[in-house]
């Protein structure tokens, strides 16, 4: 009896999605996006954006971990002992990801083929461990597993915008090599807006690696032009 | 003759940071002074120069079918890597704060920040990928070590002569420094042609 009362109070104290909660998933898509404000988590992203679905593919299996990476840490926080914590963080992190590399390898092997180091990567992405060192060794699981997902959405829908700009602009399609592939302009009439014979070539530019960082680059400009609390003043 | 050749494409033609974009947080974050990214990029090599080679013999003794146990268990790779370069940075840390304590103050915080530069891991995992022999792997891990010195050493210049220079509000210390970096990819781009067999050969 004694037990469901403190239950019930512990649930009034803390709605299960209240506006703390709903603020863990808005905040990283704009005001504290892990990576045009937080800075972690580029080094795998660019290097998989030049097509819209293996960057797809990249921010789900980034999400998963983030997410329950966040929720286990948050589980096990109070047994962790200091001194050894990097290291068990970082043994949960390659456990989930040994998960995802394998479940991607048995489901889809061109796209696993295509991002190949970069999935073993996602272990040493500094968001999963950032967040768990920042967010979920401190907080209740559940809110650390809303973080995790809030982050790992944010870090998608960068990528996203990087894959869709590489993409049209470098190819001419969208979702190529998935089933749902679209051809959207090229010199033939299978594509959308035919080109053949105006003179229209696709900017080689942006199939190069080198283009995702100018592509982030002008993301950050648009977003801190237009959200100026984020302006570097150093 | 070989190695050299390793050395040389990974160091320039294959750089880790500006082809292959790894190590990436560490390398914005930490460029902002040269003396800084100095002790940086020197910690990079060493660590390098020292797991590439452990995880080689690990994989190949330990994880392949071949190895010393008859059972393929490269599904640990990821964990035991990980794992492997979490302890040497560890063990690097404490030997050099014993024996060279100068250098340990120089290295500040940013020896134990090494673990997760993602260089350190997609090291070893190219490594694996590519299929290197021991003697390869020391060098692939020295010459991608230099290259990822060259370049945070580099950037850093970059961003401190620019410091003064009337850049678009928003588009400064963040939004510059990739621009910058993209730009320095395409410069390394340019000895993408290079045969470093033949430059080795001074033909």
């Amino acid at each position: 009896m004694a037990e469901t009362k403190v239950a019930q109070v512990e649930k009034k104290k803390e709605p299960l999605f209240g506006k703390k909660e709903r603020k863990l998933l808005v905040d990283p898509l704009n005001d504290n996006n892990p990576i045009t404000v937080q800075v972690l988590g580029i080094c795998s992203a660019l290097a998989v954006t030049s097509l819209v679905y293996p960057s797809l593919v990249m921010a789900i299996s980034v999400i998963f971990v983030t997410a329950f990476s966040s929720l286990f840490t948050s589980m096990l926080r109070q047994y962790i002992p200091k001194s050894v914590r990097m290291i068990a963080q970082l043994v949960i992190i390659a456990s989930l990801v040994t998960v995802v590399e394998l479940s991607l390898k048995a489901l889809n092997y061109p796209v696993y083929k295509q991002l190949s180091v970069y999935i073993g990567l996602i272990i040493t992405n500094c968001i999963v461990m950032g967040r768990l060192e920042a967010f979920a060794m401190a907080n209740k699981p559940w809110r650390s597993f809303l973080d995790g997902i809030g982050n790992g959405l944010g870090y998608g829908a960068i990528l996203l915008i990087v894959g869709f700009t590489r993409e049209l602009f470098g190819k001419g399609t969208l979702f190529a090599g998935s089933p749902l592939e679209w051809k959207i302009v090229g010199p033939s009439a299978e594509y959308l807006i035919n080109t053949a014979g105006t003179g229209y070539m696709n900017n080689n530019l942006m199939v190069l690696p080198a283009a995702a960082m100018f592509v982030i680059g002008v993301i950050i400009w648009i977003q801190r032009s237009w959200n100026k609390k984020l302006i570097d003043v150093s | 003759m070989e190695y050299i050749n390793i050395f040389i494409k990974s160091a320039f033609i294959e750089n880790m940071v500006l082809a292959y974009f790894l190590g990436m947080c560490s390398y914005l974050a930490v460029s902002k002074s040269v003396k800084t990214a100095f002790g940086l990029g020197l910690a990079v090599i060493f660590v390098l120069g020292i797991t590439i080679p452990i995880n080689w013999v690990i994989d190949h003794y330990l994880l392949s079918e071949n190895g010393l146990l008859g059972i393929d268990l490269t599904f640990l790779r990821l964990i035991l890597f990980i794992a492997v370069i979490a302890s040497m940075v560890q063990l690097v840390e404490m030997v050099v704060e014993k024996y060279s304590p100068a250098l340990y103050a120089a290295l500040g915080i940013f020896l134990p920040l090494i673990t997760v530069n993602c260089a350190i891991l997609g090291g070893s995992l190219f490594m694996v990928s590519r299929e290197y022999s021991f003697g390869e792997s020391v060098a692939f891990g020295l010459g991608g070590g230099f290259g990822w010195f060259l370049a945070i050493v580099a950037i850093a210049a970059i961003r401190e002569r620019i410091r003064y220079s009337a850049i678009p509000a928003p588009l400064r210390g963040l939004g510059i420094a990739f621009i910058l970096t993209g730009l320095m990819g395409i410069a390394f781009m340019s000895l993408m042609g290079i045969d470093p067999a033949a430059f080795v050969a001074g033909k």
